[in-house]
C-alpha cells in the first residue's frame, strides 16, 4: 500500500480496490471491454483475492490487450492469437496454487483459437476464461467474425454469408465444466459470474457480450448495446456468496432459489425469473441455448455448472508445493541411479 | 567428450584365413507389424554381449502392418557403424520383396529364407539355407493366434546355430526385451532352441562367416537416441513435456513416462517432479511448453520437421520474450510429409532463421546416443541461462536405432537456473529491478517468475515491442536497444555450448566437417581414404552459434569437405555466412535419399572431387 492509499477502505486481504487496476486503457472510449475490466476488478476485491496469486493471460486482439487494464500486480502474458489456453496450461502447472484468467475475444477463441479453446475446456484446466464477444475484429478494423450472425451487415464488408460459432456451445459439447454468458452492460450480473468462476474448480467459460462501439454497433444486431438490453433474457439473477459472508439463502424467498455449492465451499445463489431453470442439467443448458438461437434470445446467466469434476491439476500426481520452487535435489536424480541404468543397459 | 571414432582407429587387418569373422551386415527382411522387432533386437544384443560392436538399423516403411521392412545389424570388430550398401546375409521373410532383397547380398553372401517362399532364386553366386518357418512355428506350444510373431523366433534359432551365437545371450536378450516376463521369455525362447536343434541337424554350414566373443563392447551401453535424449532430460531436471506424436520424436516423449516412475519420484513426497502432457497439436505442445519455461520450469517439447514447422511463430515469440525452452526436433525427411520413416539432416538452415524477423538461436547438434543425454540436461542449463529457446537437432537414425555408445555420464555441474530473481533477492534490491534491462552488461537480463509474492515481482510478457520495464512500446529506440540486446546473448552462447571435436591425422592437408550421425559414415570413410593416402583431418561441429575452433579449422584447410544428409548443403550455407572471405574453401559433399550417408559414398565424392581440384 502506498501513502496515499493510507485511510482508504481496505478489504479482508488488506487490498485497497485501487491496488487491483491496471494502467490506463488505451481501448476505444465505450468499449465493453472496459466494462468487463472494471468488473474484473470489482471482483476480485470484493473475493479478497490476493493479486499475486493471479496470473492474467490473453492471444491477440481488442479483448487481448486488456489484462493490461487490470490487476498491475499480476503476472500477465499476452501470447499469441488463438493460442492463450496452451500457454496457460503449461504456466498455470508451475505453481498450481495460482487462479488464471484469460481474456480472449470472438476472433481469437471462435476463429484461430477455437481448437486450443475447446482442448483446454475438455482437460478442465481450472481458470477464469472470459470471451469478451462483439462479433466483429477491432484492431484490423471492423471484419467479421465467427460469432457474427448470417446476413449482418458491416461497412466495407457487405454481408455474411456464414452462420455463427456459439461459444457457449461449442463449450458444452466439449464438457465444459462452468459455461455462463452475460451482456457488458449488466456489470451486476457480470461481476457475480466473474466471482463465481473464480470459485468454480475447473474451467470457467464466460461469455460476454461485448459492443464495439467504434465497427460494430448499429442498434439492430446481435453484438450491440441496444439490442443487448432489448433482447436479454437473464436465466435467473445470480449473486455469488463468499464462504466467510455471513449472507446465507434464508435472505431469499423458499422456492425462487436455487444453490449450487461450489468445491471450495462458496456458493453460487440462482434467483429464477421467468422459469425454472436447472444450471446442473446440461441437457436443459444445450436445448436453453438451441430455444435462444430460434427466439433470437441472449439468454445471460449461469447455464451449467458441474463442480464435481476434478480438474486437470488433480489429474496428475504431483506435489502440491509450487514446481517452479523444487531444487535440483528434487529434480536430479542420483549419481547410483545414473549407474544402474547403464548397468542395464550394457 | 571424446568420440566413438577412437574404436574405429584401433581397427586391425581383416582374417586372412578364408573366414569372415566379427564382420559382416546382415538384414532381416520381413513383413511391417509382423512382430520382427523383437526377434531382430534379440540377436542385436546377443551379439553386444558377446563383446562384439553391432549397430542396427531399421529401415521401415509409413504403415502399420502390411508392407516389407527391412533391419540391418553390422557386426564389425572394427567398431564401424555406418550404413553399408550390401549385405553379406539376408533372412527373407516376406515374399513380395524377395527378388530385391536378392539382388543386396554381395557374390559369396548368405541367404536363409522361408521355405514356403515360391519365388526363384535367381542367383547361384551365393550361399542358401531354406527354413521351416511354418513346420517348426506350428510345433510350437504357443496358441494358434501368437504363431506369426513367434515364426520370426524360427530365424532367430537358425541363424543364432549357424554364426555361433550362445543360445544362453539369445536367452539374456529375450530376458532383457520382455523386462524379466518368464512366461513371454520361455515360449519365445523355447521355439528359438527348437530351431537352432533343427538347423544342427538339418544344415551343413558352406559359409564364411561367423562371430566369436570379443572385449570391444566391455563397459558400453547399447540404446536408441530418443531413449538418451529423455534420460538426458530427466537427469536435467525437465519438470514438463508437451509433445504431439510424430514419426520418428514420440518415442523420445513416450521414454519420458516410462522413465518417471522409476527416476522422478519426490523423494519427499512420493509424487512426480515432472509431468507430460500430450497436447492435441504442436502448436500447442510448444505453447505448453513455452509457457511452463515462463512460470519457471525446466521445458521441453519434441517433434520433428512437421511439427517444428507449426511450431515456428511460438518459438519467435519466446526469442522475442526471451523465455527458455528446449526443443528437440528428430529430423526426418522433408519438406512436406516427404519421407516420414526416413532420416535426414534437413532443417538445420529452417531452425536457424526460425520466425519472422531477425533471430537466431542455440543449436545443438548430437552425434551419438552418448551426447543425446548429455545434451539431453545441457540444453536446459542453456536456455535457462540465456532465457531463450534452445533448439537440438537429432534425426531419425541416431533416435530411433539402436547404437553402442559409452555409457551415460553424469552431470559433471550443477544446474545453472539462470538469472531469477525470488522475494528475496527483490527485498534486497528493494523492489528496483526492469525485466529487460541489461544490468550485467552480457545481454541477458533478470526475470521473475509467478507465484513469486513480492509485490513488485509481477511484470507483463508480450510478444509485441516493449520496453526495459516490460511495457508497452512503439518507441523506435526502445525496439532497437531490445533487438541488440538479444544478440549480445549469443556472445554467451559461444562460452556455454559444446565444442566441436577435432580429429587429425599426421601429415592431412584437407579438412572434412560435419555433424550429427553423418560422422559414423565419415570415420569410416576417412580411414578408407587414408588407407589411399588422403589423409584429413576432421572437424564435428556440435553446436551454433559456431565457435572459433570451427573459423580456425575453416582457416587452416585450403579445402574443407563438408559433408551432411541434406540436398543444399545446409552446414555449408550457414559456414559461409559465417567466414564469407574462405567461402571457396567450403566444398558440399551432401545427400538425401532417405538412408544414412555410407563411408563407400563419401569416399568416392572426396576422392571424385580432390582429382578435379588437382
Amino acid at each position: 500500500m502506498t501513502d496515499q492509499m493510507v485511510g482508504l477502505p481496505v478489504n479482508l486481504a488488506g487490498f485497497t480496490k485501487a491496488e487491483y487496476k491496471g494502467v490506463p486503457s488505451t481501448l476505444c472510449q465505450g468499449c465493453g471491454h472496459n466494462s468487463i475490466a472494471a468488473q474484473i476488478i470489482s471482483a476480485c476485491y470484493e473475493l479478497n483475492i490476493v493479486p499475486e496469486k493471479v496470473v492474467k493471460f490473453s492471444g491477440i486482439g481488442c479483448s487481448s490487450k486488456s489484462p493490461a487494464y487490470f490487476l498491475s500486480r499480476s503476472f500477465g502474458f499476452n501470447g499469441l492469437h488463438g493460442r492463450m489456453p496452451s500457454l496457460a496450461l503449461g504456466a498455470l502447472f508451475a505453481d498450481t496454487s495460482l487462479k488464471g484468467i484469460g481474456i480472449s475475444g470472438d476472433g481469437d477463441s471462435a476463429s484461430i483459437g477455437l481448437g486450443q479453446f475447446k482442448h483446454m475446456v475438455r482437460r478442465n484446466l481450472p481458470m477464469v476464461y472470459i470471451v469478451e464477444n462483439n462479433g466483429v475484429y477491432g484492431l484490423t478494423k471492423g471484419q467479421f467474425s465467427a460469432t457474427a450472425e448470417k446476413g449482418l451487415q458491416l461497412k466495407k464488408q457487405g454481408t455474411n454469408p456464414y452462420l455463427p460459432v456459439d461459444i457457449c456451445m461449442e463449450a458444452l459439447v466439449s464438457n465444459a465444466t462452468f459455461v455462463a454468458r452475460s451482456f457488458a452492460g449488466d456489470p451486476r450480473q457480470v461481476k457475480e459470474l466473474i466471482k463465481a468462476a473464480f470459485n468454480h474448480r475447473g474451467i470457467a467459460v464466460l461469455d460476454i457480450i461485448s459492443p464495439c462501439v467504434t465497427f460494430h454497433n448499429q442498434d439492430n444486431t446481435l453484438h450491440s448495446y441496444n439490442w443487448g438490453k432489448d433482447h436479454e433474457a437473464p436465466l435467473h439473477e445470480i449473486s455469488y456468496v463468499p464462504p466467510r459472508d455471513e449472507i446465507t439463502v434464508e435472505d431469499f424467498e423458499e422456492g425462487t432459489t436455487m444453490e449450487v455449492t461450489l468445491h471450495n465451499g462458496s456458493t453460487v445463489v440462482l434467483k429464477k425469473l421467468e422459469h425454472d431453470y436447472d444450471p446442473t442439467d446440461r441437457w436443459q443448458a444445450l436445448r436453453m441455448l438451441e430455444d435462444a438461437e430460434r427466439n433470437h434470445w441472449l439468454v445471460t446467466g449461469l447455464l451449467y455448472v458441474d463442480p464435481e469434476e476434478p480438474s486437470l491439476f488433480e489429474i496428475y500426481d504431483i506435489p502440491e508445493e509450487p514446481l517452479n520452487r523444487l531444487t535440483e535435489e528434487r529434480l536430479r536424480p542420483s549419481r547410483a541411479s545414473l549407474n544402474e541404468l547403464n548397468q542395464s543397459l550394457s | 567428450m571424446t568420440s566413438d571414432l577412437q574404436i574405429a582407429l584401433q581397427a586391425g587387418p581383416t582374417s586372412a584365413d578364408g573366414l569372415k569373422v566379427n564382420d559382416f551386415c546382415i538384414t532381416f527382411c520381413t513383413i511391417n507389424g509382423s512382430g520382427s522387432a523383437t526377434a531382430n533386437n534379440a540377436i542385436l544384443r546377443a551379439l553386444f554381449k558377446m563383446g562384439i560392436p553391432v549397430s542396427g538399423k531399421n529401415i521401415f516403411p509409413s504403415n502399420i502392418q502390411g508392407l516389407p521392412t527391412f533391419y540391418s545389424i553390422r557386426v564389425s570388430k572394427d567398431g564401424w557403424m555406418g550404413r553399408v550398401e550390401h549385405d553379406d546375409i539376408v533372412v527373407a521373410m516376406n515374399p513380395a520383396s524377395f527378388a530385391k532383397d536378392l539382388s543386396f547380398l554381395v557374390p559369396g553372401g548368405v541367404l536363409f529364407y522361408a521355405d514356403d517362399i515360391r519365388v526363384p532364386i535367381t542367383r547361384d553366386d551365393i550361399v542358401t539355407y531354406p527354413m521351416p518357418i511354418k513346420k517348426l512355428s506350428k510345433e510350437s506350444d504357443v496358441a494358434s493366434n501368437m504363431r506369426d510373431y513367434i515364426a520370426n523366433m524360427v530365424y532367430v534359432g537358425v541363424v543364432a546355430q549357424m554364426l555361433d551365437i550362445p543360445l544362453e545371450l539369445i536367452y539374456q536378450a529375450l530376458d532383457f526385451h520382455f523386462k524379466g516376463k518368464k512366461k513371454a521369455v520361455d515360449s519365445n525362447y523355447n521355439v528359438v532352441k527348437a530351431a537352432a536343434e533343427w538347423a544342427g541337424t538339418n544344415l551343413v554350414k558352406r559359409d564364411p562367416y561367423r562371430v566369436a566373443p570379443m572385449d570391444k563392447a566391455d563397459g558400453y551401453i547399447m540404446t536408441d537416441g530418443n531413449t538418451s535424449a529423455a534420460l538426458g532430460a530427466i537427469y536435467g531436471g525437465v519438470q514438463f513435456a508437451a509433445w504431439y506424436p510424430i514419426t520418428p520424436a514420440s518415442s523420445l516423449a513416450e521414454s519420458i513416462n516410462e522413465y518417471l516412475p522409476r527416476l522422478r519420484k519426490d523423494p519427499v513426497t512420493g509424487k512426480y517432479t515432472c509431468l507430460v502432457v500430450q497436447a492435441e497439436d504442436e502448436i500447442a505442445a510448444v505453447g505448453m511448453a513455452i509457457g511452463a519455461g515462463w512460470g519457471g520450469l525446466r521445458s521441453m517439447t519434441s517433434t520433428s520437421g512437421p511439427g517444428l514447422s507449426l511450431m515456428t511463430e511460438y518459438i519467435g515469440m519466446a526469442y522475442a520474450a526471451e523465455i527458455p525452452v528446449v526443443v528437440w526436433d528428430v529430423q526426418r525427411v522433408g519438406p512436406s510429409t516427404g519421407l516420414p520413416t526416413r532420416t535426414a539432416q534437413g532443417d538445420l538452415t529452417m531452425v536457424n532463421f526460425l520466425s519472422h524477423g531477425d533471430t537466431q538461436y542455440t543449436i545443438l547438434l548430437p552425434g551419438t546416443v552418448t551426447e543425446c543425454f548429455e545434451m539431453g540436461w545441457r540444453a536446459f542449463d542453456i536456455a535457462e541461462r540465456l532465457q531463450m529457446p534452445v533448439i537440438v537437432l537429432s534425426d531419425l537414425d541416431l533416435g530411433m536405432n539402436q547404437w553402442m555408445a559409452k555409457p551415460f555420464e553424469y552431470p559433471d555441474r550443477p544446474m545453472d537456473r539462470g538469472k531469477i530473481l525470488w522475494e528475496e533477492d527483490l527485498e534486497k534490491l528493494s523492489g528496483q529491478w526492469a525485466r529487460y534491462a541489461d544490468v550485467d552488461g552480457d545481454g541477458i537480463p533478470y526475470r521473475t517468475v509467478i507465484g513469486n509474492k513480492h509485490p513488485r515481482a509481477a511484470y507483463f510478457t508480450r510478444g509485441t515491442g516493449h520496453d526495459e520495464r516490460a511495457g508497452y512500446s512503439e518507441d523506435p529506440d526502445n525496439w532497437e536497444r531490445n533487438v541488440d540486446r538479444i544478440q549480445k546473448k549469443f556472445e554467451v552462447a559461444k562460452t556455454l555450448v559444446p565444442l566441436p571435436i577435432l580429429e587429425t591425422m599426421e601429415g592431412a592437408e584437407i579438412g572434412i566437417i560435419t555433424m550429427g550421425s553423418a560422422e559414423q559414415a565419415v570415420a569410416e570413410a576417412r580411414y578408407a581414404l587414408a588407407q589411399e593416402g588422403v589423409k584429413t583431418d576432421c572437424l564435428r561441429i556440435r553446436a551454433l552459434p559456431f565457435t572459433q575452433e570451427t573459423l580456425d579449422f575453416i582457416n587452416q584447410h585450403p579445402r574443407n569437405y563438408v559433408v551432411e544428409v541434406n540436398r543444399d548443403g545446409q552446414l555449408k550455407q550457414l559456414l559461409t555466412l559465417e567466414l564469407p572471405a574462405r567461402c571457396s574453401t567450403l566444398i558440399s559433399v551432401a545427400h538425401i535419399n532417405g538412408l544414412p550417408l555410407s563411408a563407400k559414398w563419401i569416399r568416392e565424392q572426396i576422392i571424385s572431387l580432390e582429382e578435379k581440384s588437382s
